[in-house]
């Protein structure tokens, strides 16, 4: 029988996340440091606001670009970034920063496009420029740097093809943040180059070091080129919220809308009420889990370490990406005998790109106990192996 | 360092001041020291658990009081408050602002034991001027937790991206 699936579609790997998940999800007794998303519930005043707007039987579509009251309060909260935006032309609600991505490469890729990746990377960036006809460039980086691209790294990389360069810090799956003067040389590599900045800063509320997150986009001359992305999910606890947004220049983003509008039509209109409230009255429930996780980081690097495991000190989001190297296992290898023999879950770091070899991401966003217990089955597990 | 030591301790006593030092980044010398301090200057003044009663299947009751006084020449509310607080009985006194002076939160075995309390110790007591009792019923929070809360499962995928 004919194959009718695209060509694209056939030749795409599914993600190395999803295999592990479905032997994973079968499994009993298992403990899990797989996870991407907190484990702290959406605050209550949140979740109480969206139960309100359902009585209120605000129940509708909504604006494409999503509600105007939200997309105030979105160019508002990115003030605290030093950036400034037009609510009604320069700000998008989306359905996530997932969506973000894909909808900012189908607005700016010709066939042939280039789009620089710093790898380990989220798993859809690849996908999402390969499914908009774009040819993905990936740098590799790697635990002696600290996992940080440099301005040579991607200067290296440059062709008159670069179209766009994707960044995303703080990190996932490594937890890797770029100081303030990284970035300022990143900016200055990329200022007068006519390509676009996609910087997906979905984790920006999640840095533990002392210095706040930087946008590149802050820096002179960045904003008429970066498409910002950020969203709810990981700062609020709003992942199955489904609610991001995106922020740039008012071309961009009127291409962008046009894509989203004909996909999505709008965001769920419960889940934007819920977001207006986030934003402003949000920011101590931010803070609060903010330092729980600052702890719990502290204490899985320090156990870690201890165990003779070499990892770095990631400050951002919520994983540590250590290495396994001194196993001689692969990380798929080694994630499938610690699931299997010790039945804990974590992700290999070649679920994130070919330079996530030798790695495996933890998460951290777990109570202490379940942290311990994890731990205590990784050291067991090490032993024997 | 006292507020983070102290906020952490009043969710989890059991944490010790190794545990403490990584959580907050802190020396556990440091730590060790500033509870002992706490300690000493009466700002920590115990360690307990929380119980869910309910659950722990206990019949014992507890009643709010609302007390009205005759504040004494000189003492005010303290003189009086502190003798309600020696009953071994008695598990909270508070001054508060509006309708009555002290609320006190009192345990017993039985409607009997809290009834002859009220009446024979509480009542008794000089400057009382009336009470009003209320039982609990029932208890969905207490310590700033949550009984049999939904929010406490985790619903997550074992792994996602």
């Amino acid at each position: 029988m004919k194959n009718f699936i695209a060509k694209t579609i056939q030749d795409m790997p599914p993600s190395g996340i999803r295999r592990f998940f479905d032997v994973a999800a079968t499994m009993k007794d298992v403990v899990s440091l797989g996870t991407g998303e907190p484990d702290f519930a959406t605050p209550w005043h949140i979740r109480e606001e969206a139960i309100y707007t359902l009585e209120r039987r605000r129940t509708t579509y909504g604006a494409n670009a999503g509600m105007v009251e939200l997309r105030r309060e979105i160019a508002r909260y990115m003030s605290k970034y030093g950036l400034s935006y037009d609510a009604e032309t320069q700000v998008m609600v989306s359905v996530g920063a997932s969506e973000d991505i894909d909808v900012a490469m189908r607005a700016l890729l010709n066939p042939g496009d280039e789009v620089l990746l710093v790898e380990p990377c989220f798993v859809a960036y690849k996908p999402c420029v390969v499914m908009a006809g774009g040819v993905p460039v990936t740098i590799p980086t790697g635990a002696e740097n600290g996992f940080r691209v440099t301005a040579a790294d991607i200067e290296a990389r440059l062709t008159p093809k670069t179209k766009a360069v994707l960044l995303s810090y703080p990190c996932n799956p490594t937890g890797a943040i770029l100081e303030r003067s990284e970035l300022e040389a990143v900016a200055a590599v990329l200022r007068e180059r006519d390509l676009v900045v996609i910087s997906d800063e979905i984790y920006s509320e999640l840095t533990y070091g002392d210095a706040p997150h930087v946008s590149i986009a802050s820096f002179p001359g960045m904003a008429e080129k970066t498409i910002v992305i950020n969203g709810f999910s990981k700062a609020f606890a709003m992942t199955g919220w489904r609610l991001g947004f995106v922020c740039g220049p008012a071309d961009l983003i009127a291409a962008m809308v046009k894509i989203h509008q004909y996909v999505l039509m709008c965001a769920p209109i419960i889940a934007q009420y819920a977001g207006i409230e986030a934003l402003r009255s949000g920011a101590p429930s931010v803070e609060a889990m903010r330092k729980e996780y600052d702890g719990r980081r502290r204490f899985m690097l320090k156990e870690l370490r201890e165990m003779g495991i070499d990892c770095f000190e990631a400050k951002g989001a919520f994983y540590l990406f250590p290495s396994i190297k001194q196993f001689g296992l692969s990380s798929e290898d080694f994630c499938d005998r610690l699931l299997h023999e010790a039945r804990l879950a974590v992700v290999p770091g070649t679920a994130f790109g070919d330079s996530g070899e030798g790695h495996v991401r933890c998460c951290y966003a777990y109570s202490i106990d379940n942290i311990k217990e994890a731990l205590s089955r990784l050291r067991n597990f090490i032993q024997k192996i | 360092m006292r507020k983070d030591i102290l906020s952490l301790l009043e969710r989890d006593a059991k944490l010790t001041p190794g545990e403490i030092a990584v959580l907050l980044g802190l020396e556990e010398t440091a730590v060790r020291e500033e509870i002992e301090a706490l300690e000493r200057e009466q700002i920590i003044c115990g360690y307990g658990a929380f119980v869910n009663r309910d659950r722990a299947g206990s019949d014992d009751l507890t009643a709010l009081i609302e007390v009205r006084v005759t504040p004494s020449r000189g003492q005010g509310f303290n003189h009086i408050a502190e003798r309600i607080g020696r009953f071994d009985e008695v598990r909270a006194v508070y001054l508060m602002s509006g309708g009555y002076d002290l609320a006190v939160l009192i345990e017993g075995k039985s409607i009997k034991d809290i009834s002859y309390f009220v009446s024979d110790k509480l009542s008794a007591l000089d400057s009382i001027l009336s009470t009003a009792t209320h039982f609990v019923m029932k208890r969905y929070k207490d310590h700033g937790v949550m009984f049999d809360d939904a929010d406490g499962g985790d619903e997550r995928m074992i792994v996602s991206p």
